[in-house]
C-alpha cells in the first residue's frame, strides 16, 4: 500500500485514542445471567445478532472480562456473589444493568422483601437498559452507548494531572520570584 | 383395588388410630380436608402409606398457611396422592404461631416421604415452623444468615441486608 502511494506506514494519533480505540473494540462481556433477561442477552449473543462483529465475545471467567451484563433481579443472596465477581475484574470494568429488575427492582419494588432494588446499590453502573425485558437490539443499544463512553476516556488520572499542573504554577512562581 | 373416597379413607384412619386422631373434617369443600391432631399426624400418616389399600406413595405438596395474630395459628397442609389407584387426600394440622424464640411444632414426615425433607425445608424458611426430626433443617432458598419469616403476616423487613438498604 506504502509502495503504491507513496506514503510511509505510520499513523499518527493520540495514545488515548489509541488506547479507547482497542478497548471498545473488544468489549468482553462475562458469561453470567440471573434471570429472564438472560434469555435474551443470550439471543443477542447468538448468530442471529452476531456481537462477534463488534468485537463482543462472552468470557467465562471475570478475571477476563471487561464488561459485566446485570441480567435479571438481583436478590440480597445474589449480591455478595456479584460484588465478589466485579471485584474478580481487571480494571477497567465497566457494568451495564439489564432490565427493570437491576435498574431499580423492577415488579418487586415494594413487596420484594429479597430483592435488591438497584444494582447501583451494590456496584456503579455505567450503563442502563430500560425493559422487562429489553429485546436484544436494546442491549445492543447500550454496548454502543458503551462505546461511546469508553470515547471519551483518558488513561491519565485526573489527579495526576492536576498535581502536575499545580507543581508546574509553582515552579513558574519560583522561576518569575528569581 | 379401587379408587377411595374421602368418607373411606377417613373411616380406614379412624378404624387404625381411632376418632381421636381427627380434630374436624371440612367436606363440604371441593377438596375435601382433613384436619388431624398433630401429636399423632406421624401415626396417621404411616397408616396412610402403609394400609394396601391406600397405598398414598406420593406427597405431592407441602405447605404451610398463617392465619395471622387474630387467629393466632398456622396451618400445615399436606397434599397426599396415590400413583396406582389415583386417589388422593388433604391433610392439616393447626398449630399455635409461636414467635422467634418458640417457634410452632410439628412432626417431620421425612421418613415416610423423601419429598417432605425439602418442602419442609421451605416452610421453615418462609414461615418458622420447626418440623421435630427433620434430619438437616436449614434455611434453603434465603441466605442463612437473615432475619425472620418473609410469609407471616407480621413479617417486618430488615433496614439493611450486609450493608445494602432493603425499602425501595
Amino acid at each position: 500500500m506504502e509502495l503504491k502511494t507513496g506514503e510511509a506506514g505510520i499513523v499518527v494519533t493520540r495514545f488515548d485514542d489509541l488506547m479507547n480505540w482497542a478497548r471498545l473494540s473488544s468489549m468482553w462481556p462475562m458469561g453470567f445471567g440471573i434471570a429472564c433477561c438472560a434469555i435474551e442477552m443470550m439471543s443477542t449473543f447468538a448468530s442471529g445478532y452476531d456481537l462477534d462483529r463488534f468485537g463482543i465475545m462472552v468470557r467465562p471467567s471475570p478475571r477476563q472480562s471487561d464488561v459485566m451484563i446485570i441480567a435479571g433481579t438481583v436478590t440480597f443472596k445474589m449480591a455478595d456473589r456479584i460484588r465478589r465477581l466485579y471485584e474478580q475484574m481487571p480494571e477497567p470494568r465497566y457494568v451495564i444493568s439489564m432490565g427493570s429488575c437491576s435498574n431499580c427492582g423492577g415488579p418487586y419494588w415494594q413487596h420484594g422483601y429479597h430483592v435488591v432494588k438497584g444494582v447501583e446499590r451494590i456496584i456503579p453502573v455505567d450503563v442502563y437498559v430500560p425493559g422487562c425485558p429489553p429485546r436484544p437490539e436494546a442491549l445492543i443499544g447500550a454496548f454502543l452507548k458503551l462505546q461511546e463512553k469508553i470515547k471519551t476516556e483518558s488513561v491519565i488520572e485526573p489527579s495526576l494531572l492536576r498535581n502536575w499542573s499545580s507543581k508546574r504554577t509553582i515552579h513558574q512562581a519560583a522561576t518569575t520570584n528569581v | 383395588m379401587s379408587k377411595q373416597s374421602f368418607s373411606d379413607i377417613v373411616a380406614i384412619i379412624k378404624s387404625h388410630q381411632g376418632g381421636e386422631s381427627i380434630v374436624s373434617l371440612k367436606e363440604d369443600l371441593k377438596q375435601p380436608q382433613a384436619i388431624i391432631r398433630t401429636s399423632q399426624l406421624e401415626s396417621v400418616a404411616r397408616v396412610l402409606w402403609e394400609t394396601p389399600s391406600l397405598y398414598f406413595d406420593t406427597l405431592s405438596c407441602l405447605t404451610a398457611l398463617d392465619n395471622g395474630e387474630k387467629e393466632g395459628t398456622i396451618e400445615v397442609i399436606y397434599h397426599l396422592y396415590s400413583i396406582p389407584y389415583e386417589h388422593s387426600f388433604i391433610l392439616k394440622v393447626v398449630v399455635p404461631r409461636g414467635d422467634e424464640k418458640n417457634l410452632p411444632q410439628v412432626p417431620s414426615l421425612c421418613g415416610i416421604w423423601k419429598t417432605a425433607n425439602w418442602h419442609e425445608r421451605e416452610a421453615f424458611d418462609m414461615y418458622g415452623i420447626h418440623f421435630t426430626g427433620h434430619p438437616d433443617l436449614r434455611r434453603i432458598l434465603l441466605p442463612s444468615d437473615w432475619e425472620g419469616y418473609p410469609l407471616r403476616k407480621d413479617y417486618k423487613e430488615q433496614e439493611t441486608y450486609h450493608g445494602i438498604k432493603v425499602a425501595y
